[in-house]
């Protein structure tokens, strides 16, 4: 089961802010192309800029392989203050 | 020290509690932002986090400049979730032996904080909701720590 979760505008974008994905995809394009192909204006919006995705609460660039426990999650661009 | 909280702080008794035993502090300085109200516009700021994905982010810039300042001690107070016009958002302090330290690593964590911490500002208007993404001085004001270095 992978965990995804989605913040700022990415959730309201999307109508949820956190789900379990069960089988897990392998790999985070995997993941990609799953949640694009249910919804293609999350998917859009997932490509974006300044859209970064942290795996397991790390950062990561371009695919990844995904354990099957993994927590994904899409940061938009930061606003703190 | 890092709060990440969900209610009021008030920042007058942190800054206090701060000054408390610094009997090697040449210099404190302080920042607070605080919600606006846009004219009337604004209702509430809701500010959204990562929870320890958010804390470890800011532990690392933390470090970073108390590294790069010689700073003696960090304190920084975020609040999350729904923030009224006039409520404070944030509080930075910082401690050091001079006040160019303390004033330049105060400077230095907050730009962080407005661009590089893991937060997410939505503003709930009279008019609708909308997030707020860095502006182009928020992300300039992050990168000239970059420059600097």
């Amino acid at each position: 089961m992978t965990r995804v979760l989605l913040f700022g505008r990415l959730s309201d974008v999307a109508g949820w802010r956190e789900r379990a994905i069960d089988p897990p995809p392998d790999t985070l394009a995997a993941l990609r192309e799953l949640l694009r192909l249910e919804a293609p204006e999350l998917g859009r919006a997932l490509e974006g800029p300044g859209i970064q995705a942290a795996v397991d609460r790390a950062l990561v660039l371009g695919d990844v392989t995904l354990s099957p426990g993994a927590e994904v999650a899409f940061l938009p661009p930061m606003s703190g203050g | 020290m890092i709060e990440l909280v969900e209610h009021p702080f008030d920042a007058g008794h942190a800054l206090n509690a701060f000054l408390a035993r610094r009997s090697e502090t040449g210099a404190v300085a302080s920042f607070v932002g605080l919600a606006r109200s846009e004219g009337g516009w604004t209702i509430a700021l809701e500010l959204e986090a990562y929870a320890e994905f958010t804390h470890a982010g800011i532990a690392a810039f933390a470090a970073a400049a108390t590294e790069r300042f010689k700073l003696q001690d960090i304190h920084i107070i975020h609040r999350l979730g729904a923030i009224p016009p006039g409520d404070a958002i944030v509080l930075v302090l910082t401690a050091a032996t001079h006040r160019r330290e303390a004033l330049d690593g105060c400077d230095f964590l907050v730009d962080h904080l407005k661009s590089r911490a893991a937060l997410w500002k939505k503003d709930h208007g009279r008019a609708g909701a909308r997030w707020i993404e860095p502006t182009g001085r928020d992300l300039a004001d992050a990168a000239r720590w970059e420059a600097a270095s």
